[in-house]
C-alpha cells in the first residue's frame, strides 16, 4: 500500500495549521516563497520509485515513520548542543555547531569572520543584507520534478548564510558542525544560502552527527552561488545511525573562470541521498563531484549528480566509490548535460563499487546528453569484487591475505579521500575509512549510539 | 635432516583450466647458485613461477616441491614469501591508493614476525629505504606515490627489485624481468641484483634472451619445452640458443621425448 497519501495529508495539516507559526519565525523572504512552493510539493509528491532519479531509492524507511515534531527545535536541546566537542586533531578551522539544522542563538546577529566573510542564521541575514538574499534565494533550485525541494522551500524556517563579498577570502575552513539531538523523533528541514562573489574564496565543511538514538529525518537544500573568478570547496561528513534519513540537496551555481569542489563521504547512515548540482554558467570554469560512500546493515546511500555544461571550455569531474557491505544498498546516479552552446566541453565521471557480501546490490547509472561537437566525454562504472591480481600482488610480498584486503579497500576509498582539501581532516577520514574496513569503531567516540 | 638444496622439484605436474602445463619437471637448487631457465613461449615458464609462488591459477596434479626441507605446496603465497622466496613479477600491478612506504612496512613487519622480530623503528625502515633505493637507482618520488601507479614499463621492473632489496629473500625468482627493459635500465637492474645478492641468495632467471645473463652470469642454464626441462648445461648454453634458436631443441625433445624420460630414471 502506498504510505505517501497519508505522509502527505500530515505534512498539509502542520503546513495549514502552523502556518502562522512559519510565518511569524521566519525570515520574509521565505514565507514569500512558501505557497508557490507548497502547490508544487502538492502536485509532485513524495518521491517514488517510478521517478528516474529515484529508481533505486525508496525513501518509505525515512519518510513513512511517524515523526513527533516537524520543524522546530526545543530551547534545552541546546544546552547539549553546546557541549559537544569535534574530535579531529588539528584541524584548523572555525566553527559552528548547529542543532537539526538550527542556530542555537538564531536571532543574533550575523558574525564577520577575518578577511571579511560573514555566517549566520538566515533570519539575521534577511535583516541585515535583504537585498543580497533577494538576490540569491531559491534562484539556484533546480530538481526537475523532485517533490522534496520544493517541501523544504515550502516550510524550512531556517539555516546557514555564509557570504563572502567580493575580494574577501578567509583562509580557515569554515566548520559546520550540525547534530541530530533530541528526545523526540525529528523531521528537519533547514534551508542555507552560500554566496561566494567576485574573486572570492570560501571553504566550507558540514559534519553531521546523529548524537541521541531517536529516528531523523532531513531534508536538506543549499543554493551556492559561486561567482566570477572566485573558489568554493564544500566537503560534507555524514556519520549518523542507523535510524536516520539524511537527504541533501545542494545547488551549486558558477559564474565565468570560477572553481568549485563538492566532497561527499558517508560513512554511516540509515538512508542517505546526496544529490549534487553543478551548474557550470559561465565560460572557462571547473567542477568536480567527489563522493565515498562505506554501507552495511540494512543501509541506503544514493548519490545523485547532475553537471550542466550551459557555457564553453568547462572542465568537470564525477568520481563516486563505494564499499557495500552485509544487506545494504547504494544508487549512483549520474548525468552531465552539455548544452549546445558549451563547445570545448571536458566532462570525466566515474563510479566504482566493490560488493563485500552476496547480499549487497549496487545500481550505477551514467546519464550522458551532449548538444555540442567539441566535446570530450568519458565514463566508466564498475561493480565487483577485490582484484585478485593485486591481491596476489600483495600476498606475494608477504601480506596475509586479510591484511591484504583491507589494504585494497582502504587504497581504493583512499583515490577519493586524497580529494580532501583539508589536511587534517584527510588523515582523520583516513583513519576513520580504515577502522570501519576493519570492523572496529565505525563513529566517532563521542557518538553514544550503538547501531549494532 | 637438512638438505643440501634450497630448493627441490621433483616431478611436478601442474594443469590450467584441465590442461596439463607443466608435465614433470624436476629441478634442484643450491643455496648461492644462479640458474637460468630459458626456452620458447608456452613452454610452462611463467606457470612454474606461479606454481612456485602459490598462485592458484594453477593446480598441481603429481610430484613434489620443498624449500629447505620443508614442503612448499602446502603454503600459502604469504607464508612463501615469509620463508624467503620472492617473485620479481613479469607484470607488476599497479595499485592505486595504497602507498609504496606502506606496503612495504607492511611487507618487512610481517616477514619480521614470522621470524620471531620486533618490527622495524620507523627511522630504521626510512634508513633502509633510502640505502636499497640508491642501490637500485630509484627514484626517490617514485617510492612516495602508490605502488606502481604512473610507473613506466622501466621504472615497475626496478620496482621490483627494489622490493627485493627491501626483503632479502633466499630465492629470487626473476619472471621475465628483462622484457620491456632498454640496455641502460636492463643493467641497473642486472647490477641491482648482483649488489642485492649475499652469497648464500639463489636466482632463477627465468628469461627468453641471452643479454639479461650477460650481467647475471648463471652456473646451469635449462631449457624449457612442453612443460619440462629438456635440457641442461653451463652458461654456453644460453649463446647457442641465441644464436640457433629454439627449433633444434623442439625436434631433439620431440624425438628424444621417450629415451629421455627413462634416462633420468
Amino acid at each position: 500500500m502506498d504510505y505517501r497519501p497519508e505522509v502527505i495529508n500530515k505534512l498539509s495539516e502542520i503546513y495549514s495549521g502552523s502556518h502562522g507559526t512559519f510565518l511569524k519565525n521566519s525570515p520574509e523572504i521565505f514565507n514569500r516563497h512558501r505557497e508557490t512552493a507548497y502547490k508544487e510539493f502538492l502536485r509532485l509528491g513524495i518521491p517514488d520509485r517510478k521517478n528516474e532519479a529515484y529508481k533505486y531509492t525508496n525513501l518509505e524507511k525515512s519518510f513513512g515513520y511517524p515523526y513527533q515534531v516537524y520543524y522546530s527545535p526545543v530551547p534545552q536541546d541546546f544546552r547539549e548542543a553546546e557541549k559537544f566537542h569535534c574530535e579531529v586533531e588539528d584541524l584548523d578551522v572555525w566553527n559552528m555547531v548547529l542543532l537539526n539544522g538550527f542556530f542555537p542563538r538564531g536571532e543574533e546577529g550575523l558574525v564577520m569572520l577575518p578577511g571579511g566573510i560573514w555566517v549566520g542564521s538566515m533570519k539575521a541575514a534577511a535583516k541585515q543584507f535583504p537585498g543580497l538574499v533577494e538576490k540569491h534565494y531559491n534562484k539556484y533550485v533546480q530538481g526537475e520534478n523532485d517533490g522534496l525541494v520544493p517541501l523544504n522551500t515550502a516550510m524550512a524556517s531556517d539555516g546557514l548564510f555564509l557570504y563572502a563579498p567580493k575580494n574577501t577570502a578567509y583562509t580557515k575552513p569554515i566548520q559546520i558542525v550540525n547534530l541530530l539531538h533530541s528526545d523526540q523523533d525529528i523531521f528537519a528541514q533547514d534551508r542555507n544560502l552560500v554566496v561566494v562573489e567576485d574573486r572570492a574564496q570560501l571553504s566550507l565543511l558540514v559534519c553531521d552527527h546523529a548524537i541521541s538514538p531517536q529516528h531523523f529525518l532531513t531534508n536538506t537544500v543549499t543554493e551556492v552561488y559561486v561567482g566570477q573568478n572566485s573558489r568554493f570547496e564544500i566537503i560534507r561528513v555524514q556519520n549518523q545511525h542507523n535510524n536516520s534519513g539524511k537527504i541533501t540537496h545542494t545547488f551549486i551555481h558558477q559564474e565565468r573562470d570560477s572553481y568549485a569542489s563538492s566532497n561527499n563521504i558517508t560513512l554511516h547512515g540509515g538512508l542517505v541521498r546526496n544529490a549534487t548540482w553543478h551548474m557550470l554558467n559561465g565560460e572557462n570554469s571547473e567542477t568536480h563531484s567527489y563522493g565515498l560512500y562505506l554501507a552495511d546493515k540494512q543501509q541506503h546511500i544514493a548519490n545523485f549528480v547532475k553537471v550542466d555544461h550551459a557555457a564553453p571550455n568547462c572542465n568537470s569531474t564525477q568520481l563516486f566509490k563505494g564499499v557495500l557491505d552485509e544487506n545494504s544498498s547504494g544508487a549512483f546516479n549520474g548525468r552531465i548535460m552539455v548544452h549546445k552552446i558549451a563547445q570545448g566541453t571536458n566532462a570525466y565521471q566515474s563510479n566504482n563499487n566493490i560488493l563485500l557480501s552476496d547480499a549487497a546490490r549496487m545500481d550505477t547509472k551514467p546519464q550522458l546528453e551532449i548538444y555540442a561537437d567539441d566535446v570530450k566525454c568519458s565514463h566508466g562504472a564498475t561493480v565487483g569484487q577485490l582484484d585478485n591480481n593485486a591481491l596476489f600482488y600483495l600476498r606475494s610480498r608477504g601480506i596475509d591475505a586479510r591484511e591484504a584486503k583491507l589494504m585494497l579497500m582502504f587504497g581504493f576509498a583512499h583515490d577519493v579521500i586524497k580529494n580532501i582539501p583539508i589536511e587534517a581532516l584527510r588523515e582523520r577520514i583516513d583513519n576513520l575509512v580504515q577502522k570501519r574496513l576493519r570492523g572496529e569503531l565505525s563513529r566517532c567516540a563521542s557518538c553514544a549510539i550503538q547501531c549494532n | 635432516m637438512k638438505s643440501e638444496f634450497l630448493l627441490q622439484i621433483k616431478e611436478l605436474k601442474a594443469t590450467i583450466d584441465n590442461k596439463e602445463i607443466l608435465k614433470g619437471l624436476n629441478l634442484e637448487v643450491k643455496p648461492g647458485e644462479i640458474h637460468a631457465i630459458m626456452g620458447p613461449n608456452g613452454s610452462g615458464k611463467s606457470t612454474l613461477a606461479n606454481v612456485l609462488t602459490g598462485r592458484d591459477i594453477a593446480t598441481v596434479t603429481h610430484g613434489s616441491v620443498t624449500f629447505e626441507g620443508k614442503d612448499l605446496l602446502v603454503m600459502s603465497p604469504e607464508e612463501r614469501a615469509r620463508e624467503g622466496i620472492f617473485l620479481s613479477f613479469q607484470y607488476p600491478i599497479e595499485i592505486p591508493g595504497v602507498s609504496m612506504v606502506n606496503f612495504m612496512k607492511t611487507a618487512i613487519n610481517e616477514q619480521r614476525k614470522h621470524r620471531g622480530l620486533e618490527p622495524l623503528s620507523a627511522s630504521e625502515f626510512l634508513r633502509q629505504m633510502r640505502e636499497k633505493k640508491e642501490l637500485v637507482e630509484i627514484d626517490s618520488a617514485l617510492t612516495n606515490r602508490s605502488v606502481n601507479e604512473g610507473f613506466s614499463g622501466g621504472e615497475k621492473k626496478k620496482n621490483e627489485i627494489f622490493q627485493m632489496a627491501m626483503l632479502e629473500p633466499r630465492l629470487a625468482l626473476l619472471d621475465e624481468t628483462d622484457s620491456g627493459l632498454d640496455i641502460d635500465a636492463l643493467r641497473i637492474v642486472a647490477n641491482g641484483v648482483n649488489k642485492i645478492r649475499r652469497t648464500d641468495t639463489s636466482v632463477i632467471v627465468i628469461t627468453h634472451y641471452q643479454r639479461l645473463l650477460d650481467y647475471i652470469v648463471p652456473d646451469y642454464v635449462h631449457v624449457m619445452y612442453d612443460g619440462r626441462i629438456v635440457r641442461t648445461a653451463g652458461p654456453e648454453l644460453a649463446l647457442e640458443l641465441e644464436e640457433r634458436g629454439y627449433d633444434w631443441i623442439r625436434k631433439e625433445a620431440d624425438v628424444n621425448e621417450e629415451t629421455w624420460t627413462t634416462d633420468r630414471k
